[in-house]
């Protein structure tokens, strides 16, 4: 099942909150051509795994996460200025991926229906015209691995089943993508679940 | 699809990206202007307008209101990009944290100490601070507001992630404040009576390069731990 050189693979994972344990011995290994939907219900522990996973939390959990390569990780906040035109959000974008030309950024900002709304100021934008500027970053990070909590929150339905078949193209490519969503996904590609539920994992 | 960056283009396009968000919303630029022009103020109401006391008490006045308005501005410099998600971002970024921290306070630095540097003189005036004071005080502030930021960077990493960490990062920061405030307006003292300044200038800047070389560090250390939380 594993292809070999996983992205990513985290080993026995155990995690706490509050007193309460979240997931004891959780071992998984995300390869090239791996589309994984993370479930559970709410309160579960899917983004504190995710974040586990995209390093973001260091501490308070047991166990040990690999890497190799990079990684797009994107949260439930937007990361958008709302101060800044949706291309100057992606020109200065802090994540430290490479500086993409103009038509580039034309480019993705079409790609995610946003053509037309390049300059003007992202706090007029909608919240889900915000979260496409955000996604944007799918179709302009060379990032082989992704790491996607709801990205499908507040984005209307043309748009959630145009991200699902930008999934299936990015795995085909050799990419791997595991994203957490309680809607399941319509797609013509083997989706490995991954399903979290209280107190353990399976 | 392009390469990463090196560490210097990213931290140039951090800097560019802070300064014209600061732009956007010049109020946060005039604010510690304004805090300090209104200080000033006040100082001639308590103390009485007689002009040789007013000259008297100007260096180390002059000095604590820069002090205080850089902690007025100090938690500002993360907390945009926390509330956002940007800092997870940057946090996830190949590039040393040491430096795009650097970056980020240089671009504090840019937007609220240099203003206060420039119109330092004016001020100084306002408290009839003698002729002989106002190089000093302009050289001492160039130096000391940067350690200034430094330092408040430090306070402004590890409280970001607090709902209302302002009480805390001055009880944090302002012990670390203290040498700069005490050679910052002795060198302003010295210079109004005629000692030289050198000494006080170059202790300044050897704190400026310690804080360099070592608050990024507790900084990148600082906002990891927010994050974490």
């Amino acid at each position: 099942m594993t292809p070999p050189a996983p992205l990513l693979a985290a080993r026995s994972l155990t995690l706490s909150r509050g007193g309460r344990e979240l997931f004891r011995d959780l071992s998984l290994a995300i390869g090239p051509g791996d589309l994984v939907q993370l479930e559970g219900p709410n309160g579960v522990g899917k983004t504190s795994l995710l974040r586990i996973l995209a390093g973001l939390s260091r501490y308070g959990y047991e166990g040990a996460v690999e890497r190799s390569g990079a990684l797009l990780y994107l949260g439930h906040k937007s990361a958008v200025k709302a101060q800044l035109t949706p291309r100057e959000n992606l020109a200065l974008h802090v994540g430290g991926e490479g500086s993409h030309g103009d038509a580039a950024i034309e480019g993705a900002l079409a790609e995610v229906g946003l053509y037309g709304y390049e300059d003007v100021p992202s706090h007029t934008l909608s919240a889900g015209q915000q979260r496409r500027v955000n996604l944007a970053r799918l179709y302009l990070c060379s990032s082989p691995l992704w790491l996607l909590d709801e990205p499908f929150t507040a984005i209307d339905r043309a748009g959630v089943g145009q991200l699902q078949s930008l999934f299936v193209q990015h795995v085909e490519g050799g990419g791997a993508v595991l994203l957490t969503s309680h809607q399941p996904l319509a797609v013509d590609y083997p989706v490995r679940a991954l399903t979290l539920s209280q107190g353990s994992a399976a | 699809m392009s390469t990463p960056p090196g560490a210097a283009a990213f931290c140039l396009r951090l800097v560019r990206r802070q300064l014209l968000l600061a732009f956007r919303r010049p109020i946060d630029i005039a604010n510690p202007l304004v805090f300090f022009a209104m200080v000033i103020a006040l100082f001639p109401l308590g103390l009485g307008p007689a002009p040789d006391q007013l000259a008297a008490f100007a260096p180390g006045v002059l000095w604590i209101i820069a002090l205080l308005s850089n902690l007025l501005t100090s938690d500002t410099v993360f907390r945009g990009d926390y509330d956002d998600g940007s800092l997870e971002q940057l946090l996830l970024a190949p590039q040393p944290l040491y430096l795009s921290g650097l970056a980020y306070i240089c671009a504090h630095w840019l937007v609220t100490g240099l203003p206060l540097v420039l119109i330092s003189p004016l001020f100084a005036v306002m408290l009839n601070l003698p002729a002989a004071g106002i190089l000093a005080l302009a050289l001492s502030l160039l130096l000391g507001t940067a350690v200034l930021s430094l330092v408040g960077a430090i306070g402004a990493a590890l409280t970001v992630g607090l709902r209302r960490g302002g009480m805390l990062i001055s009880l944090l920061i302002l012990p670390l404040y203290m040498p700069v405030l005490i050679f910052g307006s002795a060198c302003v003292q010295a210079a109004v009576t005629g000692v030289p300044t050198g000494p006080y200038l170059a202790i300044l800047g050897a704190m400026l390069s310690l804080a360099i070389a070592l608050a990024p560090l507790a900084v990148a250390a600082g906002l990891r731990i927010s994050i974490d939380a």
